[in-house]
């Protein structure tokens, strides 16, 4: 028995809620796509921006971005981190390279995994292409591309994409 | 606006990675008591009680507010709860004073927290959304490429957010409740700690800690008559902006930019630099005290470096900032902004012991939040407006 | 205090199971119906206050993403409170009294489908003593409605002809959930989920969304043909812990009812009370008489979205007023166990 006296100081209290998530109807539109190795963005009515992934609204006019837009698997480094610190729920062998990747056509970047290239050779303004898992694994989600990884085009200048950033 | 406010009490509680020996209940207490306690005042003089804190997963109680209200007086009283990520330390303070502004309450206690340490934020932070894709998870990995976006375009000496860690990391020594202390901090030991998210270091990143910070506030009529005197808000001012959009700049947000425009023109500023006199500045990241020195107004476009170089933003200079030792040597997150609004006040109070700058009349309190999305912004001074 | 009126409201129809749109798609109507009803252009609104909690969502900062909804640029004046939507008005309508602003924006969102709500109420009670014996929501509740019956104050019939009553009013309401004729008898040969409550005495599971556009004395009479003023607003609370309270009362109700103004000449009340005995505690708390007509909407009995309720309330209140069903009206909302936070609001025709 431990002293009366003793301050208590931590309580463990288990507790447990689970979600069901559904993604919305733009981003169904994009999972559905990206099913089938297509990576769908989607127009806004208003600025005409292009948005990948798409969740349903231009946050800068309020409006739904309705137009489909096909759009490749290749793109540009704008910036990127290098991660040396673990984390809780992401299993990735540290150091790793993580990127914010412009889609060629697309107008915002999103981030995505770096790989077949050594941490210290990633640089903004690098090519890059997705590298896609085995066919038969292909699911509704974005984890359909492994990662991303340098192809042999020259690098593209800083000026050309620093309002991406 | 309608009545003038007066903030008549400041108290934070001794901050730490864990504070194991008070419950969420107990820590709250200790600010509020010592907000009072400075403001001579007792619990009954108490018109309605706002608080903020971050996400409830940090503590995994969802509104906690609800069941803190007992151990703050609430009970038959007005109590609010503010939640504007990182901001909201400070935008609980904005809305603590407008209850005040808007002749509504003559006594308002506003008190921000987190005790990080009875959940996990790093969880919270990084919960796994069907679908998608997690590569980095919490602030660093989001706001590393939009440091090194930074560095690209003002060409900044690499060495820059190093002597920001240094100059807050000593200021910190400075200060009796600060967490992180680093008694023979230098710029070897700052440079040479680990990478974590390149180009961010160990030594340039805010802690994860137990704390909480308390304000009183007081309509003009009742502050005139409080012991100490008050210092007075001349100016409060919030923006938003969405998270991303396409041809968004994270790196220099309009938001910050109109945020500090309204900001200064409510308070009759023109030029900043000159008329503010010292700022307690929002900086998770070492890299950010120049990004916001910029976006602030107090530096031109790609020079905001320069002031850091140059020791205008230390203890000494001629626009100190962060002479608490800042986000990077305390971070209760939902408090961290009402660290700079409070911090901002004791500055004109003349009450900030060995931080003090001395002959402050006019500071600066600023908090932001989400991907620098979200800003909170004040303006105190030791005369009335 | 400046005078301030409701100038528009618009909601989103109620649905009771995982809906296909996001937060986001679920805000975007509404939030442009409500702005275009102001007649007060966008960009002109001087402030936007939302009301929501992370922990419907099941995610930390669920309330940034509904942002993106709002057009948010050139950046706004907004602030969120992890509260009912009608928290949310009462920040924009200190934020008007400040001077500083003329006009508000006012919103809140909840998808209650995605979790199970009864249990995701019990991670809302006092972490060290109260949330390890798991008490869920519908049981805090029960153990209230126990308390009335001990105390003499209600019955099951009186709770069950709150039902049918309900059900009745929300056949006039296209947004409504559960509606249609009821039996009282029928429902008393119901058996408990958690005794005294039977199904019919528990609000369905919704989501949906609120929004609502609040001016400023000369900007409301310019833009709107009939503004509905607020006279007061008051919000008041309650201990904690159900322990040291009396659960058939409602002191803060009672106060905030004082404090905005008194409930006198009240023809219909909007009250939010999740549970059909909470509405007894409620109207006795306000002092409303027999003559005023409660809940036309069919409240929340007939649907109850988490954080928008109390919102709904208010808004439909002001649909009482709009459609000439009244002239002074009032607007209750709730939250936290067993009716602890309650803001009450008084409405009237110019």
């Amino acid at each position: 028995m431990a002293d009366a006296n003793e301050p208590v100081s931590v309580v463990g209290i288990p507790s447990r809620v689970e979600y069901t998530y559904s993604p919305g109807r733009a981003t169904t539109r994009f999972l559905r796509a990206i099913e089938q190795k297509r990576l769908m963005g989607q127009r806004c009515t208003g600025c005409g921006k292009v948005y990948i992934p798409p969740r349903g609204a231009c946050p800068r006019c309020g409006l739904p971005t309705d137009e489909e837009v096909e759009l490749t698997d290749k793109g540009t480094v704008v910036s990127f981190t290098v991660v040396r610190v673990p984390s809780e729920n992401i299993q990735l062998e540290l150091p790793y390279a993580a990127g914010s990747i412009l889609l060629d056509g697309a107008d915002i970047p999103f981030q995505a995994l770096l790989r077949d290239v050594e941490v210290a050779d990633v640089r903004p303004g690098m090519r890059v292409q997705a590298v896609w898992v085995d066919d038969a694994e292909l699911q509704p989600s974005f984890t359909n591309i492994k990662w991303f990884h340098p192809i042999d085009e020259p690098d593209v200048p800083f000026e050309k994409f620093q309002e991406h950033l | 606006m309608a009545e003038l406010c007066g903030v008549v009490g400041v108290g934070q509680t001794q901050h730490d990675a864990k504070r194991e020996d008070v419950s969420q209940v107990g820590l709250i207490r200790e600010a509020a008591e010592r907000a009072l306690e400075d403001a001579d005042l007792d619990w009954k003089d108490i018109d309605a009680v706002v608080i903020g804190k971050a996400p409830d997963l940090f503590e995994g109680v969802m509104m906690p507010e609800l069941f803190l209200a007992d151990s703050l007086g609430c009970a038959g009283k007005p109590m609010l709860r503010v939640h504007t990520a990182g901001s909201v330390g400070g935008s609980t303070a904005v809305v603590a004073a407008s209850l005040v502004e808007a002749g509504i309450h003559d006594r308002v206690l506003t008190v921000a927290y987190e005790k990080q340490s009875e959940s996990n934020a790093m969880w919270a932070l990084s919960i796994k959304i069907p679908f998608s894709a997690t590569v980095v998870a919490g602030a660093g990995g989001y706001f590393a490429p939009l440091i090194r976006g930074y560095m690209m375009r003002s060409g900044a000496p690499e060495d820059t957010g190093i002597r920001v860690a240094v100059k807050d990391r000593e200021n910190a020594l400075k200060n009796p409740y600060a967490h992180l202390k680093f008694p023979d901090i230098s710029f070897e030991q700052v440079e040479s700690s680990p990478m974590l998210w390149d180009p961010i270091r160990f030594l340039e990143t805010c802690p994860s800690s137990d704390g909480a910070c308390a304000l009183v506030l007081s309509s003009e009529k009742l502050a005139d008559q409080s012991k100490k005197k008050p210092a007075w808000v001349h100016s409060t001012a919030m923006r938003s902006e969405p998270t991303s959009f396409a041809g968004r700049d994270q790196v220099n947000p309009q938001a910050g930019i109109d945020c500090a425009k309204e900001l200064y023109k409510k308070a009759g500023i023109t030029d900043p630099r000159k008329e503010i006199d010292c700022a307690e500045i929002y900086v998770p990241f070492s890299w950010f005290e120049p990004m916001w020195m910029e976006n602030l107004g107090f530096a031109e476009l790609g020079q905001g470096w320069k002031m850091t170089y140059e020791g205008a933003t230390a203890l000494d200079g001629d626009l100190p900032v962060n002479m608490s030792g800042g986000v990077l040597s305390t971070n209760p997150i939902g408090a961290s902004g009402m660290l700079r609004f409070g911090e901002a006040a004791m500055q004109v109070r003349g009450t900030a012991g060995e931080h003090q700058v001395a002959g402050a009349r006019k500071a600066m309190g600023h908090a932001y939040g989400g991907g620098s999305q979200y800003f909170s912004m004040w303006i105190v001074g030791a005369e009335k407006p | 205090m400046r005078d301030v009126a409701i100038v528009s409201y618009a909601q989103t129809p109620y649905q009771s199971s995982v809906s296909a749109q996001n937060e986001v798609e679920m805000l975007m109507p509404i939030l442009s119906e409500a702005v275009e009803k102001s007649g007060i252009p966008r960009k002109e609104i001087g402030f936007t206050c939302s009301g929501s909690t992370d922990y419907l969502a099941g995610q930390s900062f669920s309330f940034v993403m509904a942002v993106d909804a709002l057009g948010a640029w050139p950046p706004i004046r907004e602030s969120h409170v992890e509260m009912d939507g009608a928290w949310a008005l009462y920040e924009s309508w200190v934020k008007i009294q400040t001077g500083e602003v003329d006009s508000a924006l006012i919103f809140s969102f909840g998808r209650q489908s995605m979790g199970d709500l009864p249990s995701v109420l019990c991670l809302q009670l006092d972490p060290y003593v109260l949330q390890p014996l798991h008490p869920d929501g519908i049981s805090l509740a029960a153990l209230q409605a126990r308390a009335l019956l001990d105390a003499g104050k209600s019955s099951e019939r009186e709770w069950a002809q709150i039902a049918v009553r309900s059900r009745a009013d929300a056949k006039d309401n296209p947004d409504a959930l559960v509606k249609g004729d009821a039996d009282v008898d029928a429902f008393l040969a119901e058996s408990c989920v958690a005794s005294p409550l039977r199904p019919h005495t528990l609000p369905p599971v919704t989501d949906g969304a609120a929004a609502m556009v609040i001016a400023a004395g000369d900007l409301a009479r310019r833009v709107s043909e009939k503004p509905v003023w607020i006279r007061g607003i008051d919000h008041r609370l309650d201990p904690h812990m159900p322990g040291v309270r009396d659960l058939t009362v409602s002191p803060s109700t009672a106060k905030a009812t004082e404090k905005a103004g008194g409930a006198a000449g009240v023809e219909v009340a909007e009250l939010h009370a999740p549970f059909a005995p909470q509405e007894v505690i409620l109207r006795d708390a306000m002092g409303l008489g027999s003559d005023v007509k409660i809940n036309p909407s069919g409240g929340p009995l007939a649907a109850h979205p988490m954080m928008v309720a109390g919102l709904a309330r208010i808004g439909e209140a002001a649909r009482q007023i709009w459609g000439g069903k009244a002239g002074r009206a009032l607007a209750h909302a709730t939250q936290g166990p067993c009716l602890q936070q309650n803001l009450v609001t008084i409405l009237e025709a110019d």
